[in-house]
């Protein structure tokens, strides 16, 4: 477990240090803060629009950090051949990529708290009311989600070499199941077979994001959902995780470094 | 800087020795009782084939039937053109790549264990540490893995800056480290365990004069304090200065192997000119 905080250690300072994050923060506050600042309409229902646009913002930024910070892990090790120093230690793959996992879902933890707090602040000083509760469940699902998008993206730069590739296909599929995920079902049932039975076992087989956006919740101030679906939602995050990392360790324990 | 006295909580190579608590390894496995030999490094038979990558691309052996012993206490110059199979061969006794056939073995115990590891220090040739860290971090990070104390590694982050002149640059993102203060803090990496067993893969590669007489100084430092060095060079003046043995690899397979005056005697010729027959150079 030492090894695995070790190597998580290292991604957390890497994401702290470099811009990405930064930048990304910057412009969502930026733009949710001019759009506050003006008066559409005399509408004072506009919070929810801005709540939606911040919340929006929120995700894609979210997704950007996640996907860019797990993708160039692997590769970027190679490249510099860090991998080298780094397996001769008594390190052992396995490790390797717990650690990775755990540091970028840490890091990535740390930067979705730094959103967050920022959107309660914007819509608690419009609205003057903190559905705390709310916040949380909302914060922790999209938490939970993003473990689910870096285990597929970890797996992802170990079968695409360059992180580019990774990052780019890991966000098209993300995107994809996000917002189409949900319709696949329905398109199916018009399709004749084999087309039909394909398309419904890629709907049982992906895992469904759009699960965890539970942003409806804080827009429209609906009260919060129960705890117990919460939890069954990160079991079946946690099997999703699970199996995708398994997969990223067989692989990586296969590869030869030369 | 004597690096036995700091902190010596990595035991020499004896058998039956058993780690320290503070490093928690099963003594079972690390007592490598069946390292009778007293070999630090024992390579036998060695096979390594890569695969064709692509459609019509032939199967290539990197090493044939390499068989190999270091001895505690010896620095083993491990020779050979570009392409011989040093490198593949270090590789594969770090268990980066799996011998097709043979056995490879690193204090009696085999290389595919993560325990094997523990006793190394490795410096690979060309590489580009952590940007975003500092000196001092980056073998924090290390000395973290191996399971050092927090109070050892501070002790031993100071020797081995001392030791490879980086105490000023220590708390400078390595970033803005020149290509041989980045050799150097590899050197200060792979030294960070106080290991019993080092191995570089062409440490003065790319270094100015000073920078290469530096790494020499080391090596020699490290050799007089006992410890085994297995390296890989193209420098055979350097080679011939510090080494004990040598070995050439050509094309994947041993060609000599001996002790550097020996085969000097027994060939009538120095180290270069013994190199240049061996691989049938004809100028």
């Amino acid at each position: 477990m030492k090894n695995i905080a070790a190597v998580s250690s290292i991604v957390i300072k890497e994401l702290y240090r470099r811009k990405d994050f930064y930048v990304l923060f910057i412009l969502t506050v930026l733009i949710c803060l001019v759009m506050a600042s003006v008066s559409i309409f005399n509408d004072h229902n506009i919070i929810r629009y801005l709540k939606e646009i911040c919340l929006l913002l929120i995700w894609v930024s979210s997704l950007v950090i996640a996907i860019t910070t797990t993708a160039r892990q692997i590769p970027a090790e190679r490249e510099n051949r860090t991998l080298l120093p780094l397996l001769a230690k008594p390190l052992s793959r396995t490790q390797l990529i717990l650690g990775k996992f755990l540091g970028c879902w840490l890091a990535c933890g740390a930067a979705l708290l730094c959103f967050y707090l920022f959107f309660g602040l914007l819509a608690g000083s419009r609205e003057h009311q903190w559905p705390l509760l709310s916040y949380l469940q909302a914060a922790g699902l999209h938490w939970v989600m993003l473990g689910v998008v870096i285990a597929l993206t970890l797996l992802g730069s170990l079968v695409f070499a360059a992180p580019s590739s990774t990052g780019t296909i890991c966000f098209v599929i993300v995107s994809g199941i996000l917002l189409l995920g949900r319709h696949l079902n329905k398109v199916a049932l018009h399709l004749p077979e084999p087309r039909r039975s394909i398309l419904y076992s890629l709907y049982y087989s992906i895992p469904h994001f759009e699960l965890f956006d539970v942003r409806d919740l804080i827009i429209h101030n609906w009260p919060p959902i129960a705890w117990s679906v919460c939890a069954l939602a990160a079991v079946y995050a946690a099997a999703y995780g699970a199996v995708f990392l398994i997969g990223a360790c067989l692989l990586f324990r296969r590869r030869a470094l030369n | 800087m004597d690096l036995r006295t700091i902190g010596k909580s990595i035991p020499a190579n004896v058998p039956g020795n058993k780690l320290p608590a503070e490093i928690n390894v099963s003594p079972k496995i690390y007592a490598s009782d069946n390292n009778q030999s007293g070999a630090v490094v024992e390579i036998r038979n060695l096979f390594v084939t890569y695969r064709g990558r692509g459609t019509g691309q032939p199967d290539r052996q990197a090493v044939k039937g390499l068989t190999l012993t270091v001895q505690s206490g010896e620095v083993f110059g491990f020779l050979g053109p570009n392409g011989a199979g040093k490198t593949t061969t270090m590789n594969v006794l770090l268990g980066f790549v799996n011998a097709s056939e043979g056995e490879a073995s690193i204090f009696g115990v085999n290389v595919r264990e993560p325990i094997a590891r523990q006793r190394i220090g490795y410096l690979p040739e060309l590489t580009y540490y952590y940007k975003f860290l500092t000196a001092e971090e980056l073998l924090r990070f290390y000395a973290r893995i191996f399971g050092i104390s927090r109070a050892e590694t501070e002790r031993r982050i100071d020797a081995v800056l001392k030791l490879v002149e980086l105490e000023a640059a220590r708390k400078r993102a390595i970033k803005t480290y020149s290509k041989g203060m980045q050799q150097r803090v590899g050197l200060a990496q792979a030294l960070i365990n106080d290991p019993d067993l080092l191995i570089l893969d062409e440490p003065t590669s790319g270094l100015d004069p000073i920078g290469r007489m530096k790494v020499r100084e080391i090596i020699q430092r490290l050799k007089n304090e006992g410890k085994t060095v297995f390296f890989s060079s193209h420098e055979l003046g350097e080679v011939e200065t510090v080494c004990d043995r040598v070995a050439i690899l050509h094309e994947g397979e041993l060609k000599v192997e001996g002790r550097v005056n020996d085969l000097a005697e027994q060939h009538h010729c120095n180290l270069e000119q013994l190199f240049l027959k061996v691989i049938g150079y004809r100028p």
